[in-house]
């Protein structure tokens, strides 16, 4: 199963908190493997293209180096090492990747897969074209960068989601108006009235469905961002870096 | 997984941090700034065709403090009716579920940054004792403002001086005179206790906080706001090339480490502030003969140089009359 969409989805997420930080702890293995999931969904685009950009690495070399990292995530319970106390978890995580790299630079080997972790089947030829489409230049600051495209992949996660539910509910035009305004932005040019027409629903109904699917969006980013993260406090940081907005 | 390049990504991040206002009277027009607890919109009163600010808390309080903060804010404000308070004009929840309440839109500078452009030491203390009438008012209600700051200050086009951010307020006492329940939803029973996160760290903003409110102790009174009203007196003067030692004396007195040791009313430092004003003594600084008899001449220079015009007339007629 490609880790692009639909890993680590676990439907509509329950209002208690998941966090992968107690998967990846948890002493079943499946209950780790699931962690691991939701991690390399969120995670594995904005740790592939950080090595490529801020270590400057190779195409290849940097998928082998995206490899490596998740599989050390879990045999080498980086995880375990992580204190919520001391750093966000995106932070921990880019340092290990530094960490990471400097070390397979010195000694100039792989870590030899295999136990629990599998070769993952990740699709770096998007993830290439997706460094070509966007004008990035080089990171002065890596860890802004690396929360950029964190952003980006959470985002780009919670959009699969939204569709996926909005599918499932028969509620496809309400996704499409999302998509319309604010991922294609098509409605700025068109009136209320043309937009009704072509999706084939009331002029009134277009502000409503738009209103439910951008609600409907928020709701499925904090959800995302709360399994992210290992507490509230860290939940409440990351949704102001991620949202812009001040949770108290 | 859809591909956002950065402008969708921005978009998106609009979209889910922006208030939900279908079905509401109000349109989005822009943000204008974030608050403690959230943030500030713009938007259109269609009802009323016009423009108001609308405070929302953020995208997520699970816990449902930041949504009874601001509803008792919105109350807080509701109660002080006076002229440097903006009125409060509806308040509710939004289709997200999130509580707001609109209040006047205020067009003006922050107090940090039209300080910058009152030149004047009387301008600048003519301000301060505008922002004192409305905390003594709110005391006077037994509302403790607890983040008075230059930032939470906003001067308009025509000199009115507006207290913002009543988030951190705090109800000293009800109606009957009973000790009531804390604003930030933590109904401890205590007098004033200093306000803190649901994760128990204080709030408030350093350098204005009263040592007691950073500490977090209890209890927590009016001298804290006007330990915090000393910090903005001592932001006034900052670009004063020397300041008045009588001024000086207000200032230290009203930051006074001990609560016991500083001005116990707003209405007291006002009236110290009149007083330096109008060249008049003041409490927080004995002064000798000397420099009552340099601050009467101050205070008399016309007098004074009209006494002196007739005694040298009168000097100099007498020796240039002809005889």
């Amino acid at each position: 199963m490609a880790y692009d969409s639909n890993m680590g989805d676990t439907g509509r997420f329950p209002r208690t908190r998941w966090s992968v930080i107690e998967g990846a702890r948890s002493v079943h293995t499946e209950e780790r493997q699931r962690a691991l999931g939701v991690l390399v969904s969120a995670y594995w685009k904005p740790v592939y293209k950080y090595i490529r950009l801020r270590w400057n690495k190779e195409n290849e070399d940097a998928q082998d180096l995206t490899q490596d990292f998740f599989a050390r995530l879990l045999e080498k319970q980086l995880l375990d090492r992580f204190d919520p106390g001391r750093a966000r978890l995106r932070t921990y995580l880019r340092v290990c990747i530094d960490g990471l790299v400097m070390n397979t630079d010195k000694s100039s080997q792989r870590l030899k897969r295999g136990g629990e972790v599998a070769f993952l089947a990740l699709d770096f030829e998007s993830a290439e074209g997706e460094l070509s489409k966007t004008q990035v230049s080089p990171p002065g600051n890596p860890e802004e960068m690396f929360a950029h495209e964190f952003a980006r992949s959470l985002f780009g996660l919670a959009v699969a989601r939204l569709r996926r539910e909005c599918e499932a509910d028969g509620k496809g035009a309400h996704f499409r108006l999302l998509e319309l305004y604010d991922i294609e932005e098509g409605g700025k040019e068109l009136t209320y009235e043309q937009v009704a027409q072509r999706f084939g629903i009331k002029v009134t109904d277009v502000t409503n469905y738009l209103a439910f699917a951008r609600r409907e969006f928020r709701r499925i980013v904090l959800e995302e961002l709360r399994t992210m993260t290992s507490s509230e406090d860290e939940f409440r940081r990351e949704a102001q870096a991620l949202l812009g907005v001040k949770l108290g | 997984m859809t591909w956002l390049d950065d402008s969708a990504l921005e978009r998106l991040r609009h979209a889910a941090s922006s208030p939900d206002l279908e079905g509401t009277r109000y349109r989005l027009i822009d943000k204008l700034g974030e608050g403690g607890m959230g943030g500030v919109f713009r938007v259109e009163d269609r009802v009323l065709e016009r423009e108001v600010a609308l405070k929302v808390i953020g995208v997520s309080d699970p816990d449902g403090v930041l949504a009874i903060r601001l509803l008792q804010e919105a109350r807080v404000i509701a109660k002080l009716e006076h002229p440097g308070i903006v009125p409060v004009h509806d308040a509710g929840t939004l289709p997200d579920g999130r509580p707001y309440y609109t209040m006047k839109l205020v067009q003006g500078k922050r107090l940090d940054e039209h300080a910058k452009d009152v030149k004047g030491l009387s301008d600048k203390l003519r301000i301060f004792l505008r922002i004192c009438d409305t905390v003594g008012f709110a005391h006077a209600h037994h509302v403790l403002h607890r983040d008075l700051t230059p930032a939470n200050v906003m001067v308009g086009p025509f000199g009115e001086v507006l207290l913002m951010d009543w988030g951190l307020s705090k109800l000293l006492y009800g109606s009957a005179g009973r000790k009531v329940a804390d604003r930030d939803g933590s109904n401890s029973g205590k007098f004033a206790g200093a306000p803190t996160t649901a994760h128990g760290s204080v709030l408030g903003t350093p350098g204005y906080m009263a040592p007691e409110q950073r500490r977090g102790e209890c209890p927590v009174d009016q001298r804290a706001d006007i330990f915090s009203l000393g910090a903005i007196l001592e932001f006034l003067l900052n670009d004063a090339s020397a300041v008045p030692r009588a001024l000086d004396a207000i200032r230290r007195q009203a930051m006074a480490e001990d609560p016991s040791h500083r001005y116990q009313r707003v209405p007291d430092l006002a009236s110290d502030v009149a007083h330096f004003l109008d060249g008049l003594a003041v409490s927080a600084y004995p002064e000798g003969p000397l420099a009552r008899l340099w601050r009467w001449a101050g205070r008399n220079r016309a007098w004074i140089g009209l006494l002196l015009a007739y005694v040298i007339t009168r000097v100099l007629l007498i020796f240039f009359r002809p005889h």
